[in-house]
C-alpha cells in the first residue's frame, strides 16, 4: 500500500472549528456557561499546536543533536513540573525527585526504543522518531507519576496513625511505608493498564489513527502501536516507582522515623 | 557495669520544626525496672511529645535516649521499639478482623521467630469478661473501649519491657477505663521486677491508682512530684 494522505487546507481546519462554534451556541442557548471555556480551549489548541508545528519544522530542518536534545530537555522538565503541580500535598525535594524520575524513566525507555527496538534510526537523535516517541512516553508517564505521588502522600497523611503504629511495634521504615508504596504504584499504573486492556476494542489510539490517516499499512500501524503501549507501560512503571521511592527516602529517615512534618499542602490546595 | 536503668531520657530537647521555641526543654527521666510512673500536666505541655521522644519516633534537637545504659544505633531502632512500646492515644486498627489486627505484629521482620498465641489472647479476653467471638469482629463494630482493648492486647502479647501509654482511657467511660487499667496491671504483674510503665494521664485519681511515682510536665519541662 502506498503511503498517501489528504493534505488539509486552512479552510478545512476552519470547517472543523465550526463544530466548536455550534457547541458554543448550544451552551449559550442552554445557559451552560461553557462557551468561554470552549473558545479559550480551542484558541489554546490552535495556538499551541501551530507553535509546535513551527518549532518541529525548524528542528526537522536543522536536524542537529543539540536542537533535538534541547527540545527534549524542555519537554521533560515541563512534564516533571506539570506532574508536581497536580499534587495537592508536597514535601521538600519533590521537584528534584520528580524531574529526575521523569528524565530517568522517559529517556531510558526512549533510548531503548530508538536503539533496541527500531535499531535503524540514524542518527540517534533523528527528530522524526526521537521527539514523537519521547512525547508520547512523557504524556503518559506524567499521569502515572502525578497519580502515584498524590496517592503516596495522601495515604501516608491520612493513615499516619497506622504508619506510626507499625513503627511503634518494631516495624522498619519500609514495613511501615510498604502499603502506601503499593497503593501508589497501583494507582499510578491504572490509566495505562486500562488503556492496554481496551485498546483496539473500545479505543483506537491516537498514534495508530495518525499513521492510518497518513496512509500507513494497518499491520505496520498496529505493530507501532503495540510497541508504543509497551514503552509507555514500562516508562510509567519506572517513573512512578522512582518518584515514590524518592518520596519514601525523604519522608522516612534512617532512624525509622516518619517525617510527617515535611508534608505540606501545595499553594493551590491552600487557596482552595 | 550494667546500667540500673532500663530507659533514660538525658536532657531531651525538641523545638518547633523551623522554629526556636522549645517544645521539650531538657527533659531528663531515669526509669528502673519495676517503675510505674504517671505523667500529668495541662494539654499542650509536652507529655505526648515526651513519650514519642522516648520511643524514638521523633528526631531530637538536644539530648539522648539511653536503652539499658547505651544509645540506640539506627539499625537497632526497630528492636528497641519492639521492647519499649509506645501506645498512641487514638487506637489505630487495620481493616479486617480483630484477630487479623492481633496477628499484625507477627508479620514484622523483628517478630519473625514469634507466633500468634490464640489461646493466650482468649485467656486474657476471658479475664476481662469478653468472649473469644470478639476476635471475629470487624474493628468498625467495636466501641471505643473495645478498640483500645484490642490495641492493648496487640501490644501486650509482645511482652514489652517498657510500656509508654498516652491517655489510653481519655475517651472511655469509667467501666472501660477500669478494664484497661486492669489489663495493664496484669501485664506489669507478670514480671514486676523487669517491666516498667509510663502512663500519661489527665486524671489525678487515675495517676495515683496506676503509678507509684508521679511526674508532671509544664511548658515542656518535667518535674518530679513528691
Amino acid at each position: 500500500m502506498q503511503a498517501t494522505y489528504i493534505s488539509l487546507s486552512d479552510s478545512q481546519v476552519g470547517l472543523a472549528a465550526l463544530l466548536i462554534v455550534i457547541n458554543a451556541v448550544i451552551s449559550l442557548g442552554l445557559r451552560l456557561g461553557l462557551e468561554r471555556a470552549l473558545v479559550w480551549a480551542s484558541v489554546r489548541t490552535v495556538g499551541q499546536l501551530l507553535l509546535l508545528g513551527l518549532i518541529l519544522k525548524w528542528i526537522f530542518e536543522l536536524s542537529h543533536w543539540y536542537a533535538v536534545g534541547g527540545i527534549m530537555v524542555v519537554m521533560t522538565v515541563v512534564a516533571g513540573v506539570t506532574a508536581v503541580q497536580r499534587v495537592s500535598r508536597r514535601y521538600s525535594g519533590i521537584w528534584f525527585d520528580t524531574i529526575l524520575s521523569m528524565f530517568a524513566s522517559s529517556w531510558l525507555i526512549t533510548a531503548f526504543a530508538l536503539h533496541g527496538v527500531l535499531q535503524s534510526v540514524e542518527p540517534w537523535y533523528h527528530p522524526q522518531y526521537a521527539i514523537p516517541l519521547l512525547g508520547m512516553i512523557l504524556g503518559n508517564t506524567l499521569n502515572g507519576i502525578s497519580l502515584g505521588l498524590e496517592t503516596f502522600i495522601s495515604t501516608l497523611s491520612v493513615q499516619r496513625d497506622r504508619v506510626e503504629m507499625m513503627l511503634t511495634l518494631g516495624g522498619t521504615r519500609w514495613e511501615a511505608a510498604r502499603e502506601s508504596v503499593r497503593q501508589a504504584l497501583r494507582t499510578g499504573m491504572v490509566p495505562i493498564l486500562n488503556s492496554m486492556t481496551v485498546v483496539g476494542i473500545v479505543s483506537l489510539p491516537g498514534m495508530m489513527t495518525g499513521q492510518l490517516l497518513a496512509g500507513a499499512e494497518p499491520g505496520q500501524a498496529v505493530k507501532y502501536q503495540i510497541v508504543i503501549m509497551f514503552l509507555i507501560c514500562s516508562a510509567t512503571a519506572l517513573g512512578t516507582l522512582g518518584v515514590v521511592l524518592g518520596g519514601y527516602r525523604r519522608l522516612f529517615n534512617g532512624r525509622h522515623q516518619f517525617c510527617h512534618w515535611q508534608i505540606a499542602p501545595s499553594s493551590q490546595a491552600k487557596e482552595k | 557495669m550494667a546500667s540500673p536503668y532500663i530507659l533514660e531520657a538525658q536532657e531531651l530537647g525538641r523545638r518547633i520544626p523551623h522554629g526556636e521555641q522549645w517544645l521539650l526543654d531538657r527533659v531528663s527521666l531515669a526509669v528502673r525496672p519495676g517503675d510505674r510512673i504517671s505523667c500529668r500536666g495541662p494539654s499542650g505541655s509536652g507529655k505526648s511529645l515526651m513519650l514519642r521522644a522516648l520511643s524514638l519516633l521523633d528526631p531530637l534537637d538536644h539530648g539522648a535516649v539511653l536503652w539499658r545504659g547505651a544509645s540506640v544505633p539506627a539499625e537497632r531502632v526497630p528492636e528497641f521499639r519492639s521492647r519499649v512500646i509506645y501506645l498512641h492515644q487514638r487506637p489505630a486498627l487495620l481493616p479486617g478482623t480483630v484477630e487479623e489486627n492481633l496477628r499484625c505484629p507477627f508479620t514484622l521482620e523483628i517478630n519473625k521467630d514469634r507466633h500468634f498465641d490464640r489461646a493466650r489472647i482468649t485467656n486474657w479476653l476471658h479475664l476481662l469478661g469478653r468472649s473469644a467471638d470478639m476476635l471475629n469482629l470487624s474493628p468498625d463494630n467495636l466501641s471505643g473501649g473495645e478498640a483500645q482493648l484490642v490495641v492493648l492486647l496487640r501490644t501486650l502479647q509482645l511482652d514489652p519491657d517498657v510500656l509508654l501509654v498516652d491517655e489510653p482511657t481519655a475517651a472511655l467511660d469509667s467501666d472501660s477505663s477500669k478494664v484497661v487499667e486492669s489489663l495493664i496491671d496484669h501485664w506489669w504483674s507478670e514480671a514486676p521486677d523487669k517491666r516498667a510503665l509510663i502512663w500519661v494521664s489527665h486524671d489525678f485519681d487515675q495517676a495515683r491508682r496506676v503509678a507509684t511515682r508521679i511526674v508532671s510536665m509544664n511548658q515542656g519541662q518535667l518535674q518530679e512530684e513528691k
